[in-house]
């Protein structure tokens, strides 16, 4: 039945549903994971890589980075879902980011460029008759308004502010997992190795540092500088290997 | 012709600006008491200068788009933002149909203090400890070269400016009869003296 009210992206369902943004959120749903987390003093982002061969050539810049992007100096995403997508939607935020600078001289609040992407966004459901985004995006930032920040999209347009919140593959019991173990007031050096173990334990396999990318925001206050750190395979991981051996520990134990 | 100076009181934290009380067509004075410092929002004033139609109309613009912006992002934009925006504006106006208007942006802010921006039609903008436009600044500059101190309060600077004002009746053939001066600082703007 619904079928008939799949193939034009800009009109309701009898039921009041729009479909093809639907069907984007589920294409999001088979794609990599992204996990991110708000602490006191950062946000941590991680993610699950989907393209993993040992022929990738890693030095190329175009596939160095799947999930990571650096958005302005002081705002940061994390992308799931259809990679094409996401680096037209990635361009557009650093554009906006940019315009933003050049008219007022002054960094872009972290909420009013999530806003204007999602308004692009919210465009692709409503006219025009092409398809919506394949993408949901975390955003994490830091202004001197609210400080360090952590918001999701997704393909409708709707976005939200977050605690910690996850997307992609498994986010569903990525989500219940951050439910019970996340607690309010977590420093960047309790929060980094708990986005690990969630992200270890909400998926199947267990974490290789080709799989994983690993991304912080943080501030020196003192300096005034921000600082969007990607961690390397060496520094990856003894992380990712606390969180494998206490996988197999509660995998022994059921 | 529009005369108006503006001072920051840098230890002190406020803004001291004065303009002309003016409204002038070809030879004849229309208005001795016009208030040319309009306000943005409570913490930053204009003092514009220049062509009748463009001044009002180029200030009106860029208080409707600070409002919008508040309203928008329930935030308010810093006076370095909106030095910025406004001198973008006169940019972007400038190779089509220009503004022919002066200003000077006078405003507090919670984390940086006071600042005084000072703009001409050609979208040039500086930021300035003292800033002023009009025959009448020519004089009083110089003075307030020699008198302007960062740690003025906002009694000696009131007496600068009115020595400002004293310069410009003596030497100015047209000089304007009447005055207004305001002050801003954490608690808003007020006026603190008209002249006469």
């Amino acid at each position: 039945m619904s079928r008939r009210y799949d193939s034009r992206t800009t009109i309701f369902s009898p039921e009041g549903r729009l479909y093809q943004v639907e069907y984007a959120m589920e294409a999001i749903s088979n794609a990599g994971a992204a996990i991110g987390i708000l602490a006191t003093d950062g946000v941590v982002l991680i993610a699950e890589k989907k393209i993993t061969s040992k022929l990738l050539d890693t030095n190329a810049v175009g596939v160095r980075r799947e999930k990571m992007y650096k958005l302005d100096d002081h705002v940061a995403c994390a992308v799931a879902g259809m990679t094409a997508d996401a680096n037209i939607l990635i361009n557009n935020c650093r554009l906006s980011a940019q315009r933003y600078y050049f008219a007022y001289q002054e960094p872009i609040p972290v909420e009013q460029l999530v806003r204007s992407v999602c308004d692009t966004k919210q465009a692709y459901t409503q006219f025009g008759g092409q398809r919506p985004f394949g993408v949901s995006i975390l955003y994490a930032g830091w202004d001197e308004h609210h400080g360090f920040q952590l918001y999701q999209s997704d393909p409708s347009g709707n976005f939200g502010g977050w605690k910690a919140v996850a997307i992609g593959g498994s986010h569903q019991a990525a989500q219940n997992i951050l439910k019970t173990e996340f607690k309010e007031g977590l420093s960047m050096a309790e929060a980094i190795p708990l986005i690990v173990k969630v992200l270890a334990k909400s998926m199947d396999t267990s974490l290789t540092s080709d799989k994983v990318e690993l991304a912080t925001v943080t501030r020196d206050a003192e300096a005034g500088k921000m600082d969007f750190k990607i961690y390397e395979a060496a520094e990856l991981k003894p992380l990712l290997d606390v969180a494998n051996a206490a996988k197999e520990a509660d995998a022994a134990a059921c | 012709m529009d005369y108006y100076i503006g001072l920051v009181g840098k230890k002190n934290r406020f803004v001291m600006v004065c303009c002309d009380a003016q409204a002038v067509h070809s030879v004849i004075r229309i208005k001795s008491d016009e208030d040319k410092i309009v306000p943005i929002d409570s913490h930053k004033v204009f003092c514009i200068s220049g062509e009748a139609g463009d001044r009002v109309n180029f200030t009106e613009f860029v208080i409707a788009n600070t409002k919008l912006y508040a309203l928008r992002n329930e935030s308010t934009l810093s006076t370095k933002a909106v030095a910025n925006f406004t001198r973008g504006e006169l940019a972007t106006a400038l190779r089509s149909s220009p503004y022919h208007c002066n200003l000077l942006l006078a405003g507090y802010d919670e984390s940086t203090g006071p600042s005084l921006y000072w703009m001409d039609y050609l979208a040039t903008l500086n930021k300035v400890n003292v800033g002023g436009t009009g025959y009448g600044s020519y004089f009083v500059l110089s003075l307030f070269d020699k008198l302007w101190r960062p740690d003025l309060t906002e009694a000696e600077a009131l007496d600068l400016m009115l020595q400002g004002i004293d310069e410009v009746k003596r030497r100015l053939v047209v000089a304007p009869a009447s005055f207004i001066i305001k002050v801003i600082d954490k608690d808003g703007t007020r006026v603190v003296k008209t002249v006469p």
